[in-house]
């Protein structure tokens, strides 16, 4: 395991696997906002028919045309939610449901198909279903590495504009934006992110790590520059997490690792996360409870204090000092000693 | 706003007609609003109020008429146009400021790709302490209250800069301060020489707010000056069968009627 940092070729397995983790954090915080953490999971299962028809039609197995291949079948899916829901009663969620499972169908049946005939070398397509970070050539680590950064920075240039787009879609379009075109966009640049990941995460669960690491940073910010930011630390930290391991422990898929690592994350923000955390929650309020019990305390024993302040004014005769002493303690015991004062002045 | 002269209404809109299915919504709008006016736009539910903001502002497709802003179609004189959408038309749960959804105002006039200064951000800290929340600029949304909220949606309007505004339900759910706060906030912009378009409930507060009416139900039913257009008569049109309760509600104390949303 610890040869990673030795091996140049598993030091560039790790350092895609990171990029991958990072774009997908970054572009599935807005997917998270949006409300349509389940889009990714349907661009997902949709792209096994788009790389399994990519490489029938070819025979070849190569990152860019399975990524067309795959952009295809994804903007396919989408454009029949969005014709379910437009035309039906159907509601978005249960409308994925059944896109994602149709395709996902047709990419088994595909893919069995492959794999019983005399297609060319075939073997490692099943790869996609899990993920092997291990079996990317470096020539796929350039694609893809390329095309991660190339997410992050379309983000970081639309960043307002996409902002705008998660918060409030209605006054962007007032304000004179596309927003039609900008959220045409930000599917595809989510479809970009799930297709370069799957060959790391598998099409089962890439979707994790578009949803994961986004949700885990919510609880640690309410900035959503620190959101995107935090959001692709965790998908990398994810990704680097499951290349490593799973190239350590042989024939261990990556996929899992990936999610399983996300998930650890995400439990740890759920209990420690400022504010929003479980744990940070219990603090507070045994805090504001134990400040509530004090408070009335302190109320008890200043109606205490000042009545015992009224008895011995009464009985004696006070001094200067003792009335400043008094003064700075309790404001309230001022004019009832003053009361007093004036009470055996007369 | 070179192109702005006196005789030229801020807003001009003839046949509009929306329907969301099959049934028309809005039938045949037609109506003209003169500058600086504060303006109530008033019918019931589903009279179809926000519907007409939204076909003004090209959000819902009409099917016939057009809307005129300053004579020219709203594509071209977009920049002259604030619009202060419902309060629940957002999650509140979004991770940002205040200020920093006031600085949203401003991307309009940013463009694409350019991202809010140094500049905006005086701006909108302006805007958020003309409607007093000043001091609660870097708070999270969702730790506002509603009526803070309704003025973080206004302050946003007011950073656009705009000439002709749309507010659909700005005193909906929210406390005496804040609707004092938008009161001031109205009378300042029409000092201003702004015009203000309120799609308003509360038939108590119309005489006081407002200077036209606009009565809306699925048809204009009047439009004009308040002492004249805002009687009886029209409202029993205007409401229909509902006019028993409005008769009534009217006759109970202000404060009661004020709830009444």
């Amino acid at each position: 395991m610890l040869n990673l940092l030795t091996d140049p070729n598993l030091r560039w397995i790790l350092l895609g696997s990171m990029l991958l983790g990072l774009s997908g954090g970054v572009i599935g915080t807005f997917s998270y906002l949006r409300k349509q953490s389940l889009i990714g999971d349907t661009l997902a299962h949709a792209a096994l028919p788009g790389i399994c028809i990519a490489f029938m039609l070819t025979g070849v197995k190569s990152v860019g045309l399975f990524l067309v291949g795959a952009l295809l079948a994804g903007a396919a899916a989408t454009l029949s939610v969005t014709l379910i829901t437009r035309y039906s009663r159907i509601k978005p969620d249960a409308a994925m449901g059944i896109v994602l499972s149709l395709f996902f169908a047709v990419g088994i049946v595909l893919l069995t198909r492959i794999q019983h005939s005399s297609y060319g070398n075939q073997s490692g397509l099943d790869k996609f279903l899990f993920g092997q970070a291990a079996s990317m050539t470096s020539s796929d680590l350039y694609t893809l590495g390329g095309v991660a950064l190339l997410l992050v920075i379309a983000c970081g240039l639309l960043y307002k504009e996409f902002k705008l787009l998660s918060f409030d879609p209605g006054y962007g379009r007032g304000l004179g934006f596309p927003m039609g075109l900008l959220e045409q966009l930000l599917l595809g640049l989510t479809t970009v992110a799930v297709v370069v990941g799957i060959q790391a995460v598998g099409v089962v669960l890439v979707a994790a790590l578009l949803i994961t690491p986004a949700v885990s940073a919510r609880y640690w910010t309410d900035r959503l520059g620190v959101m995107t930011v935090l959001a692709g630390l965790f998908g990398a930290l994810s990704g680097a997490a499951g290349a490593w391991i799973s190239s350590g422990v042989s024939q261990l898929p990556t996929g899992p690792i990936s999610v399983l690592a996300a998930t650890a994350c995400f439990v740890a923000s759920v209990l420690f996360g400022p504010r929003r955390g479980l744990a940070a929650k219990l603090l507070g309020r045994r805090s504001a409870r134990r400040r509530w019990l004090a408070e009335s305390a302190g109320v008890a024993a200043r109606a205490n204090i000042q009545a015992a302040m009224q008895a011995t004014a009464q009985a004696a005769v006070l001094t200067d000092g003792q009335a400043n002493v008094h003064d700075n303690a309790h404001p309230n015991v001022h004019s009832a000693a003053h009361a007093n004062e004036r009470g055996t002045s007369v | 706003m070179t192109n702005r002269n006196r005789n030229v209404p801020p807003l001009a809109v003839s046949g509009l007609t929306v329907a969301y299915r099959k049934k028309p919504v809005l039938r045949d709008v037609t109506f003209e609003i003169a500058e600086r006016q504060l303006v109530g736009i008033i019918g019931p539910n589903g009279a179809g109020k926000s519907t007409l903001i939204k076909a003004i502002l090209g959000l819902q497709p009409a099917l016939s008429g057009e809307a005129l802003i300053y004579g020219k179609p709203y594509k071209v004189n977009r920049k002259l146009v604030g619009y202060v959408p419902q309060r629940e038309s957002v999650d509140w749960d979004f991770p940002t400021s205040a200020l920093d959804v006031v600085m949203m105002g401003r991307y309009g006039h940013l463009g694409l790709f350019r991202r809010p200064g140094a500049r905006e951000r005086e701006l909108a800290m302006d805007c958020l302490d003309k409607v007093g929340m000043a001091d609660f600029a870097h708070r999270q949304i969702s730790q506002l209250s509603g009526g803070q909220q309704q003025r973080v949606f206004l302050a946003r309007a007011l950073a656009q800069d705009a000439t002709l505004y749309f507010m659909d339900e700005p005193f909906a759910g929210v406390d005496a301060a804040t609707e004092k706060a938008i009161v001031t906030l109205l009378n300042e912009l029409k000092r201003n020489g702004k015009t203000v378009l309120v799609v308003h409930h509360d038939l108590a507060t119309v005489a006081d707010y407002f200077d036209s009416v606009l009565l809306l139900n699925g048809e204009v039913i009047a439009c004009g000056p308040t002492e004249t257009t805002f009687t009886p008569e029209r409202l029993q049109q205007a409401y229909g069968g509902k006019l028993a309760f409005v008769a009534r509600s009217e006759r109970e104390p202000a404060g009661a009627a004020g709830n009444g949303r």
